[in-house]
């Protein structure tokens, strides 16, 4: 017997490409059953069971973000592993992958099994990202088969690139054998060294130092060729230029199996707002120019680019209220992401909502081989229920993150994720819907 | 007429009726440091901080002269011997010197942006006085006085700037500046060092420093710095001298009255040679006189619409 039901007009299942009404019936933390049609009645329904009327909303399966800094271990005033999960839920996702940087990196099976134990009550699902190198030092590789066995998805170094060739190749290698993808921070770090922004006019009038595009390019073709060489699938992380778009879009034609994601501030901010000396635009890859945005919009539109990620990387006051050269990389992006994301491109009219939403869940789980399957009996109830003509204002104040580093506060947005339920349960209802 | 901004951090936002308003007031102060008793009461009753985070000879000195000048109280921070060798933040340094009730700030920062950053963190008037490569607002004024003293008009000007183009805070305020006024500026220097989609500031730009001094009036000649050699944007300072420094020999390609600009610190023999900096067409040290005076329209005119009690005190 279901315990919780869904129903509403705009049903989308990227997972099995269905677009039309439906009914959900969840009971425990699965789907029982799925009825492709819209109950505008619910009051056939006995009374202990949750109801839940989306009508022009839209129903899609709970969005995924792979590409998540969660601050714990190490940095708990910025971020713990609860908080970010409620700001994930918050901004419409069920589910989160969590990058290796955090203090102590994750390198080994034991901080694996620390991220998942805590995760466990948390209010989204967290799937966890390894390392390439020990410490993400890019030295020697990090006991990459002991964490698979503890669970990892992936691996990355992300916040650096693994400058050495070599080892890139061995981390390569040695994923392919436990049938994991490798994920590629792409930054040339002899190129960007110093660099704080995007290399273009912008930084020639401000006096700082460039982070050029080609620094990014030169690291995706390397990877990409290293990828062809041995085989092991490669996911391009926060992809930013114009240059790196091609290339991917090369590779996939190619049929390699090379993937992408790209951030909601890469396709929309440009470095002209960098006139501001806003210390919340600082972010690797940098925010670039509108010729680049137009590339990565274009990787969107054409499928070269797969999914969407936030990068989301919280940073305390402390770090960010300082002088521009001092502060950290890093902007948080959850409870942005879906609103940025309805904003620029599908109210555009860029992307329909059901590609946009493929981005967000389909095309990520299918990277990193997640356990989701869509409105299937059996399958995860995680699901996120979208209000795509809710306008809204980022507010500082409303953060779920224990962080406020975003550059998007202030922001009017159109469409926001109202109802985000994870493993059957509602995790987070928008307050003004009872 | 006064400045209709609380701040003075860049030139790029001055508009050109701003920029002559603080060289005209400039004069004035220029007449008062050549008199026996260098004083005015101007600024009696205000505190100035100079918040020095680099070492600076010429300007640090040239802000404090011009403080006393107008009789403010100045207090003198440099990092060496502040609580920001505990690691206290700029942010907390600026709001307790502030707590004592000073007025104004002068800042010099290795951060681009370190004076806007001040602006939203403090309540005083700050005056940028360098921040990393971005501005140097008081050094383009100083430079474009210099220029209008001697030439009358800077309209229709030839202005070259000479070296280290990427690094420099000086050549980005002197391109604003001179530009605003109506000069025509072109830039010079190893490809290296010259920044990315520079000619978008307006200027043209060079890589043959013959082809360069075709037609110049001014040349304004900037500092090489020897870390630049270890960082791999040129070879050796004796093959940047040989391409880019300015000897009599080299100059014959100027125009009729030329003048040479140098902001300091020189590298005598390197980007200069010393019969050059020391020619009778060189306003060097005249700019760094007309620096203080400038230093002081500045203050001036940031306090000028303040309703404090110091207001009273006349420049005469």
């Amino acid at each position: 017997m279901a315990e919780l039901i869904i129903t509403g007009n705009r049903v989308i299942d990227p997972y099995n490409g269905y677009s039309g009404p439906g009914t959900i019936h969840i009971s425990g933390e699965s789907i029982e059953r799925f009825d492709p049609e819209f109950i505008s009645d619910l009051g056939e329904f006995e009374n202990n069971v949750r109801l839940i009327n989306a009508g022009d909303k839209i129903v899609s399966p709970g969005l995924i973000d792979m590409h998540v800094h969660l601050r714990e271990p190490g940095r708990e005033d910025e971020e713990t592993i609860i908080s970010g999960c409620e700001a994930a839920a918050a901004g419409g996702f069920t589910a989160i992958c969590c990058m290796p940087n955090t203090r102590p990196v994750i390198d080994s099976q034991e901080v694996v099994r620390f991220i998942r134990s805590r995760a466990q009550y948390a209010a989204a699902r967290v799937f966890v990202i390894g390392a390439i190198s020990r410490g993400i030092a890019g030295q020697q590789l990090a006991e990459i088969g002991d964490m698979v066995d503890a669970g990892i998805v992936a691996i990355t170094d992300d916040g650096k690139s693994v400058m050495d060739a070599q080892l890139m190749r061995n981390g390569m290698e040695y994923a392919k054998m436990f049938g994991i993808p490798v994920i590629s921070h792409a930054e040339d770090m002899n190129l960007s060294r110093g660099g704080k922004v995007n290399e273009g006019y912008q930084a020639t009038v401000l006096g700082i130092k460039g982070i050029p595009s080609v620094a990014e390019d030169i690291i995706v073709a390397r990877d990409i060729y290293l990828s062809k060489f041995t085989g092991t699938p490669l996911h391009i992380a926060h992809i930013s230029t114009e240059g790196s778009v091609k290339l991917v879009r090369q590779a996939k034609e190619e049929g390699l199996r090379i993937t992408a994601e790209a951030t909601p501030h890469h396709f929309t901010l440009t470095d002209d707002l960098l006139k501001t000396f806003n210390t919340n635009l600082i972010v690797n890859p940098p925010i670039r120019t509108q010729r680049d945005i137009d590339a990565v919009k274009e990787g969107l539109r054409d499928g070269t680019i797969d999914c969407i990620a936030s990068d989301h990387a919280p940073h305390s006051p402390e770090e960010k209220d300082v002088e521009f050269m001092e502060a950290p990389f890093g902007m948080i992006g959850l409870e942005t992401s879906l609103g940025l994301s309805l904003t620029n491109l599908v109210h555009t009219g860029l992307l329909p909502i059901e590609t946009l939403l493929k981005k967000m869940t389909a095309q990520p789980a299918k990277i990193l081989s997640l356990p989701y399957q869509g409105f299937k009996s059996g399958a995860p109830a995680d699901i996120t229920i979208i209000d795509l003509n809710l306008e809204w204002k980022v507010d500082k104040a409303e953060f779920k993150s224990k962080s406020r580093n975003s550059p998007f506060i202030g922001y009017e947005l159109k469409g926001k994720a109202v109802y985000t339920i994870c493993k059957g349960e509602v995790v987070y209802a928008e307050s003004h819907i009872t | 007429m006064t400045l209709k901004r609380g701040h003075l951090l860049d030139l790029e936002s001055l508009t050109a009726e701003e920029i002559t308003l603080i060289l005209d007031t400039a004069r004035s102060f220029r007449e008062v440091i050549d008199r026996d008793i260098k004083k005015v009461p101007t600024l009696r009753g205000i505190t100035v901080v100079n918040l020095f985070f680099e070492p600076s000879t010429r300007t640090r000195i040239s802000f404090e002269l011009a403080e006393k000048r107008l009789s403010a109280d100045t207090i003198n921070f440099s990092k060496a011997t502040s609580s920001v060798q505990k690691g206290e933040s700029l942010k907390d340094t600026i709001q307790n010197i502030e707590a004592m009730r000073t007025d104004m700030v002068v800042i010099r920062h290795s951060s681009p942006g370190a004076a806007y950053f001040l602006t939203q963190c403090c309540n005083s008037k700050v005056i940028n006085a360098g921040d990393g490569a971005h501005s140097h607002p008081t050094q383009g004024l100083l430079d474009l006085f210099t220029i209008r003293e001697k030439y009358n008009i800077i309209k229709g000007l030839r202005v070259l700037i000479i070296g280290d183009i990427k690094h420099s805070r000086v050549a980005r305020s002197n391109i604003w500046g001179f530009r605003k006024l109506g000069a025509q500026v072109a830039i010079c220097g190893p490809s290296t060092l010259l920044p990315y989609e520079v000619e978008k500031m307006g200027v043209d730009v060079f890589t043959d420093l013959d082809e360069a001094l075709e037609g110049i009036d001014v040349l304004n000649i900037l500092r090489i710095q020897t870390e630049r050699q270890d960082a791999g944007y040129f070879p050796t300072l004796r093959e940047y001298t040989e391409l880019y420094g300015i000897n009599s020999e080299r100059l014959k390609r100027l125009n009729v009255g030329f003048t040479i600009m140098h902001p300091g610190p020189m590298n005598r023999g390197v980007e200069i040679t010393v019969d050059v900096a020391e020619s009778t067409d060189s306003v060097i040290l005249e700019q760094v006189t007309n620096g203080v005076a400038i230093r002081m329209a500045a203050l001036y005119l940031l306090m000028a619409n303040e309703p404090i009690p110091s207001r009273e005190g006349v420049l005469s």
